[in-house]
């Protein structure tokens, strides 16, 4: 208990840290891949390369991903840069695959009432596209929040901070108080994400 | 008179050289309906995608009102032909009222005049809108969302109307009131239709004429009254096909009729809603 006393405050540091990494390579990873998973619905031609090179970014081990980009110029002078950018990288296929799925599994009834009523592009995408796919989109979101909670914690290992920081610590010390410390609250915000994220998910499905 | 749809030489192949429609020509008048009978596969559907462009013919082309469909913008072309299919496609993220609404909000008409319109236009196809207009799709059964489907179709009172196989997907009885719905409908909007169907009884009830087409030509181009009589033998070979099925006896040895059996009270599935 004195141990909690003495650490909560670097513990919520730590936290807040963690969830800052997570939420901009979340920001980042949304701004790119529903854009292009919306693209990729429209020309289909072009979503098996695209989906397939964010799977190969998905299958790059994340301690070597980090490593990879440590010696770039401008992402390299600081660690949270580097993080932020792996995550995203990491974040990009659950998005993009769910946007594009989403969208392309609308009943094709649907769209084609949707061009005979003479909607344009844009009001096909905003007015019935994007509000069916939704539940499916923030699938996707939520998939990819909970895996960069977790990997976040390896960021530590280039210095970025987060709860890994402690997991670390706490490995090279032997103690398993620093580790649990860093451990405990990575996983209730990986289970609160998934939860939050459920929710809205169970909100924004369109019941049929 | 110009007529409102004229398919001039108009021929459809696939990518990969199968031939669906084959030279048609056909000119349909202002205010009628004609129905487009025939086999699955023959051509109906793909005919009739082609008058809203969601089909571009790959020879001959279609006017509407004597203009080329190919030169008009796509957008206001497909406002102002109303579309209904068998699946309906009403969205199930809107009401009602926003489904039928729905071209108009997209041309942004003001709020007021699009309920309006709703309105009355889910009155006019039987749905009192005091009911039904905040309702949403999978609230209503399957002749109801037909009516949405036709309503929405009016929205922009379209001069032109193509329905593909309409009431296809319903229970007989449904399909009756649908079609009484929609001949009462057509004498108080004068509306060009073409009908894509494979129902005889609906074409010989709905149109004022009917083509028979097979493998992407027209076979028969008739009133109904010819048709019926037609010496021609793949129409008479349609007739009697469907003449056929009330002709049929029921199997030997079904049971014999008992007793009356017990009427059981019911409840209108369509009113008890």
């Amino acid at each position: 208990m004195s141990f909690l006393s003495q650490n909560a405050s670097t513990i919520l540091t730590l936290t807040i840290e963690h969830l800052w990494l997570t939420g901009a390579a979340m920001f980042f990873a949304a701004a790119i891949a529903i854009p292009a998973g919306i693209l990729l619905a429209r020309s289909p031609r072009w979503a098996r390369p695209v989906i397939g090179v964010a799977n190969i970014l998905q299958t790059i081990p994340s301690l070597a991903m980090f490593g990879f980009l440590l010696p770039l110029p401008w992402l390299g002078d600081r660690a949270a840069r580097i993080a932020i950018v792996a995550l995203t990288a990491y974040a990009l296929l659950p998005i993009l695959r769910n946007t594009y799925a989403g969208i392309r599994g609308i009943d094709p009834a649907l769209v084609e009432v949707a061009r005979a009523l003479g909607l344009t592009s844009r009001q096909r995408l905003l007015k019935i596209e994007l509000p069916l796919a939704t539940s499916f989109i923030l699938a996707g979101l939520r998939t990819a929040t909970v895996t960069c909670v977790g990997i976040a914690t390896i960021a530590a290992a280039v210095g970025a901070g987060g709860l890994g920081e402690l997991i670390f610590r706490g490995v090279a010390s032997v103690d398993n108080r620093l580790v649990l410390a860093g451990a405990i609250p990575a996983a209730l915000l990986a289970l609160a994400a998934d939860a939050a994220l459920g929710l809205l998910e169970r909100i924004t499905a369109v019941k049929r | 008179m110009t007529p409102a749809i004229h398919f001039r030489d108009l021929s459809f192949r696939l990518p990969n050289g199968n031939l669906l429609l084959d030279r048609i020509s056909l000119a349909l008048g202002e205010g009628t309906t004609t129905a487009i009978l025939g086999r699955s596969g023959s051509g109906k559907t793909t005919l009739l995608r082609t008058v809203n462009r969601l089909l571009e013919p790959t020879a001959g082309e279609v006017l509407l009102s004597g203009v080329n469909a190919r030169d008009r913008d796509l957008i206001p072309l497909r406002r102002s032909i109303g579309y209904v299919i068998q699946e309906v496609g009403l969205f199930p993220h809107f009401t009602l009222e926003r489904n039928v609404a729905l071209v108009l909000e997209a041309q942004s008409l003001p709020l007021a005049d699009r309920l309006g319109r709703a309105h009355s236009l889910l009155a006019a196809v039987g749905l009192d809108p005091a009911t039904f207009a905040r309702r949403y799709p999978r609230q209503l059964s399957g002749g109801q969302r037909q009516r949405a489907g036709l309503a929405r179709a009016l929205a922009a009172d379209p001069p032109i109307l193509l329905m593909d196989e309409p009431f296809g997907a319903l229970d007989p009885l449904t399909r009756l009131e649908m079609q009484q719905m929609m001949r009462s409908l057509l004498q108080r909007f004068r509306k060009t239709v073409l009908l894509v169907t494979h129902d005889l009884d609906e074409a010989l009830y709905l149109a004022h004429r009917i083509i028979l087409l097979d493998s992407g030509r027209i076979l028969a181009d008739l009133t109904p009254a010819e048709f019926l009589h037609s010496p021609q033998p793949e129409v008479q070979a349609y007739v009697q096909a469907y003449a056929q099925a009330f002709r049929r006896t029921p199997p030997a040895g079904h049971p014999p009729a008992g007793p009356p059996s017990q009427t059981i009270p019911f409840a209108d599935p369509e009113a008890a809603q």
